[in-house]
């Protein structure tokens, strides 16, 4: 198993200070058939931090955030949200969790078949009967201005452009006020001025709503960009983590190449 | 509960199948427990109720429409040669709804909407669509699939009616063309010593029909993988399999009514 290198970040700083973890995963093994994806990862995130997860394609990043949402379940390991193990709640119970974390998918999975405005309000119709329509329309309006989308309510997904699609991806994730936010390849595909302004958004919703968040990605840029702490993957776990200048300074191969390429 | 049913392979042609119908099993008892339990999707429910019924209303009209002109061509035929063409009416009536009725409607709507219903959930799986409704703490055995079962036990038989409708319309249509009929007393004729037993059973044993064409394309649908070959697959692997099982269910279905409403 390869060496993990860590230096205090602000999540060690938080559990100094007393404070738990929002999201921890510990030794967690998940297998697809004979391939072996996951290879015993731990990874904490707390309140207010962003942590960008690195590594090359396959190691499976996505799939530690749907193991972290509980789309899929790990072989073994465990995986508490502020301080609950996932494994032993039943699918009410793992719903309520559910409400407070935000999922931005890779294709920012849109529902076709509604309009941007829909999407948005799509969790709201199911989670929040006790708001009025008009106060459920005010809400939608108001966390598509905050994704810079105010303009196209009437939309439907397939008339807007891959990097719209994400912000309104990430305005339905921020509809239930989550205290988690799960970002999977926010800036791909995108090229680099929509990738900025994503960034940028993402950096933004950071500041303001203090989130504990964790971000997949190939994007160096991004990563250095939107996180605290980074953890590069290798073979299925965390080959180091820390800082981006603490990244920099490693002296393994690998994490020089992944840098510099 | 991640909504997956084929993680892991099962070895060869004998183990897929018991695979596939444990995999049915599991679905089956997860949109069981979903459908039950609140909070109800009343609106989503309606939607299907108009997908599934409103918009099959006239193909299944026009089936019926052409099935009636059919049985009366051939019973007319049949009949004439035995020097039975008093037995038309009943003939008529008894072939539309105790057999051909039923089994068309449930035919045409396991195409139509069998195939629609995979197709629709095996996209929304394929792009994720159906994981951003589970994130988003909704249950989508309850939002997609107990919603469009029920919704095919619903209108199958609503259906059915209209098909059984439409053909005797047409069949007495047919037969008024070549020796006139009064409509009254075609029916009169055709009804004549008919009770619930002999009709209704027949006609309500199409939720059953609706049953396996919601459950059949909705686990179809919502077990895709692979993308586009996929979501093909699944369409026509939903119509394919729905047809022959509801065929099949026919086949109990029927000696279940001749033993239970004598």
């Amino acid at each position: 198993m390869a060496t993990t290198y860590e230096i205090p970040t602000k999540q060690q700083k938080h559990k100094q200070e007393g404070r738990a973890p929002v999201v921890a995963a510990e030794n967690l093994f998940k297998t697809f058939g004979s391939h072996k994806v996951l290879n015993g990862i731990s990874l904490q995130v707390s309140r207010g931090e962003t942590l960008a997860v690195l590594g090359r394609s396959g190691t499976g990043k996505s799939v530690l955030l749907r193991l972290i949402i509980g789309l899929e379940t790990p072989d073994s390991g465990l995986i508490r949200i502020n301080g609950v193990d996932i494994a032993e709640l039943t699918l009410d119970q793992m719903g309520e969790i559910r409400k407070k974390m935000g999922f931005l998918f890779q294709h920012a999975a849109l529902y076709d078949s509604l309009t941007v405005s829909d999407n948005v309000a799509f969790p709201l119709e199911h989670h929040r009967r006790d708001m009025s329509r008009s106060e459920r329309c005010d809400r939608v309006k108001q966390l598509l201005t905050e994704v810079g989308m105010e303009g196209d309510l009437g939309k439907m997904p397939s008339d807007i452009s891959g990097g719209m699609q994400k912000r309104v991806g990430l305005a339905r994730a921020l509809a239930l006020e989550p205290e988690i936010l799960l970002l999977d390849e926010p800036t791909a595909g995108l090229d680099p001025i929509s990738s900025g302004e994503i960034n940028e958004l993402i950096l933004k919703l950071q500041r303001e709503r203090q989130m504990a968040s964790i971000v997949v990605t190939h994007d160096m840029h991004s990563a250095r960009t939107i996180a605290d702490r980074l953890a590069l993957l290798n073979e299925g776990n965390v080959l180091i983590e820390g800082t981006f200048e603490y990244l920099q300074q490693s002296d393994l191969e690998f994490v020089q190449e992944f840098l510099n390429k | 509960m991640p909504v997956s049913f084929n993680a892991s392979p099962a070895p060869g042609l004998i183990g897929s199948f018991f695979e596939w119908f444990g995999s049915l099993g599991v679905f089956s008892w997860r949109v069981l427990r979903a459908a039950v339990t609140p909070p109800y999707e009343w609106r989503e429910l309606i939607r299907q109720l108009d997908e599934v019924g409103s918009k099959s209303l006239p193909l299944v009209a026009m089936a019926g429409a052409a099935i009636g002109v059919v049985i009366s061509l051939e019973a007319r035929y049949s009949l004439s040669r035995f020097g039975a063409k008093s037995m038309f009416p009943a003939t008529l009536v008894y072939s539309v709804i105790q057999v051909m009725g039923p089994i068309i409607t449930g035919l045409v709507v396991s195409g139509r909407v069998g195939a629609g219903m995979g197709a629709e959930l095996a996209s929304m799986k394929v792009t994720e669509q159906i994981d951003a409704i589970e994130a988003s703490a909704i249950n989508p055995y309850r939002l997609l699939a107990a919603t469009r079962i029920l919704a095919c036990i619903l209108m199958l038989p609503l259906l059915t009616l209209a098909t059984d409708a439409c053909a005797l319309l047409t069949g007495w249509f047919a037969q008024t063309l070549v020796e006139p009929l009064s409509f009254h007393q075609f029916i009169q004729d055709g009804f004549k010593g008919a009770t619930f037993n002999s009709l209704l059973p027949q006609t309500f044993k199409t939720s059953v029909y609706g049953l396996i064409i919601g459950l059949i394309a909705c686990f179809q649908g919502m077990r895709t993988r692979g993308g586009a070959a996929g979501v093909g697959r699944a369409a026509t692997d939903s119509v394919v399999l729905a047809s022959l099982f509801l065929i099949l269910a026919d086949v109990v279905l029927v000696k279940f009514i001749l033993v239970a409403f004598p």
